[in-house]
């Protein structure tokens, strides 16, 4: 082997780097942490949990055209009820804990949205 | 016919996890059994390919030369372009490895128009191709790692803010998303549009290219168009890098398919042309010192010569020789 030194130096450091996630996870420990976000105890999300899950993200930016740009604050879900359409005043009226909830999986997934650059975190004890 | 049958391959593969996650149920296959397989075919063949390679003898200094090389003191020599020493090299291969410095030369030959004269012209354009889809092609893979570490590093998230910067749309878009997906199509246009590429194009040079495409655009309609529980994707991704897979029910099948057919890049890389990956240092044009006139190589193989050189000749018939009247060197 001609310059094998360099070739199996160059080889282990490209498998230290492949193998990144194993050797990460092993020294931190936290490969079965699942997030478990906490939601009100009883009644139902506004749509479905399996619908929520996936799609938050839109139905928020849905309800931000339709406040901003439409002026319509009404939501009907699929069970017919009426929501406003608001972040703040019907989401976190609900999951009134932003650290508990919507942190949990936010943090396991690495999703930082920018909506609390502007809106505020209700906080428990009162202003919402 | 080649760009037909790699697009059938590709398309049956989506069609093979389509019918084997929706309608068989096989997650823990395609889930577990096949990533699983896929990277020690990964990492085995890479190793064996590099070692393989490693042994290839290198006799002599062959490096392409594209500038003066180093000789009389008043001429100036080009370090980077026709390295005489190591550090010539490094900063070569740097150039080379991170900018793909020898696609931005005069590398198309064409008849110039007023009269028969041949030109060389550049080639930016597949220069601008390749840098855009490998670099975004290397973030999108390091942005991925979110699902396979926990804690998620710091860094990671840095990359992920300066990649959605633009912050368009909810979820935001990434630059690298539209970046992968402009320079992977652009280079199969090229492939298919320029009629002498297409002359020497083979499966196995379009094969990737769409197997490439069918990832990207998979992932894209996962971020933003087909969404499904990315929880439940996380826990699958950290199952299998903790060595206890598990098989969440309610995961889309789009999921599935953007999967395996990273599977099947993983599993397909050390025995294609993607392995330049590794190949890109080890090749002899590139990483050698052009040297071969400041110090002695000698050929590794070469048979031992039994020598015999004058004084031992001498040596041998000096008194023959003083009484034959032959000058001798030594009395
Ligand atoms: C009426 C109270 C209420 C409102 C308003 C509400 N939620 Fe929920 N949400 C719940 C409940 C209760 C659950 C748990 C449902 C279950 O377990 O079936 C839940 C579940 C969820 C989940 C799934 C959590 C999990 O564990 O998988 C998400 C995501 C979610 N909500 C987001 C939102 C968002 C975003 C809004 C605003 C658009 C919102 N919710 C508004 C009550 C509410
Ligand atoms: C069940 C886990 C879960 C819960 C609970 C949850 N989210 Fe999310 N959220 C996600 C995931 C996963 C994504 C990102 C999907 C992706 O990366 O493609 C996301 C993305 C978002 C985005 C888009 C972020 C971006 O990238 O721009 C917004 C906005 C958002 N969530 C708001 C909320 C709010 C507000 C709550 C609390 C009421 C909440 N979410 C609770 C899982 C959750
Ligand atoms: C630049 C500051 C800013 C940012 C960032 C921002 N918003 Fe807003 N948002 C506003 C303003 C201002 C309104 C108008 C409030 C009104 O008219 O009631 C609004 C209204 C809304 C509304 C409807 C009204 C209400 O009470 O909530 C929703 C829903 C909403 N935003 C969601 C989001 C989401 C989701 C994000 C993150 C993806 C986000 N916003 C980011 C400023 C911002």
């Amino acid at each position: 082997m001609y310059d094998g030194g360099k070739i199996i130096t160059g080889l282990i450091i490209f498998l230290a780097l492949v193998t990144f996630p194993l050797w990460y996870t092993a020294a931190s420990g936290d490969a079965s942490y699942t997030p478990d976000p906490e939601t009100p105890a009883q009644g139902n999300c506004i749509e479905s949990k399996e619908y929520m899950n996936a799609w938050h993200m839109d139905m928020l930016d849905d309800w931000r055209d339709a406040v901003v740009r439409d002026a319509n604050r009404v939501y009907v879900a699929t069970d017919g009820k009426e929501h406003e359409m608001s972040l703040t005043m019907t989401c976190m009226n609900c999951h009134d804990d932003k650290e508990k909830f919507c942190d949990r999986c936010h943090t396991y997934l690495g999703v930082t949205p920018y909506c609390w650059d502007c809106h505020v975190v209700p906080n428990q004890q009162g202003r919402r | 016919m080649n760009v037909l049958s790699s697009l059938v391959v590709v398309l049956a593969l989506i069609l093979v996890v389509y019918l084997g996650v929706d309608k068989a149920g096989l997650t823990a296959l395609f889930g577990t059994v096949l990533p699983y397989v896929a990277i020690v075919l990964f990492l085995g063949g890479f190793i064996y390919r590099i070692l393989y390679w490693a042994k290839s003898p290198v006799p002599f200094r062959i490096p392409t030369t594209c500038g003066q090389q180093k000789t009389l003191p008043w001429i100036k020599p080009n370090n980077f372009d026709n390295p005489h020493n190591g550090f010539g090299v490094f900063v070569r291969m740097v150039l080379e490895v991170l900018f793909f410095r020898s696609l931005f030369r005069n590398t198309r030959t064409q008849i110039v128009k007023d009269g028969p004269k041949v030109g060389y012209a550049s080639n930016y354009w597949l220069w601008f191709l390749a840098i855009a889809f490998h670099w975004a092609f290397l973030i999108v893979f390091v942005r991925h790692l979110r699902f396979f570490t926990e804690p998620i590093p710091e860094w990671i998230l840095g990359l992920q803010a300066v990649d959605g910067f633009i912050e368009y749309g909810v979820p935001v878009f990434y630059i690298t998303s539209v970046l992968l997906v402009v320079g992977v199509a652009g280079l199969l246009v090229r492939r298919l549009f320029s009629s002498q590429l297409r002359y020497i194009s083979l499966l196995n040079d379009y094969f990737p290219l769409f197997l490439i495409l069918g990832i990207a655009l998979t992932g894209v309609l996962l971020r933003h168009y087909v969404k499904t529980d990315i929880v439940s994707v996380k826990e699958m991704t950290m199952g299998l890098i903790s060595f206890s897979p598990v098989n969440p029910e309610g995961v889309h099948v789009m999921f599935y398919i953007h999967f395996f057919l990273v599977t099947c890049l993983f599993a397909y890389f050390p025995f294609s042309k993607l392995m330049h990956l590794g190949g890109v240092f080890l090749s002899p044009t590139r990483n050698l010192a052009n040297n071969n006139r400041e110090v002695r190589h000698i050929n590794p193989w070469n048979p031992k010569v039994k020598l015999h050189s004058y004084a031992e000749y001498e040596d041998d018939f000096r008194d023959k020789m003083v009484a034959a009247g032959i000058p001798v060197d030594k009395e």
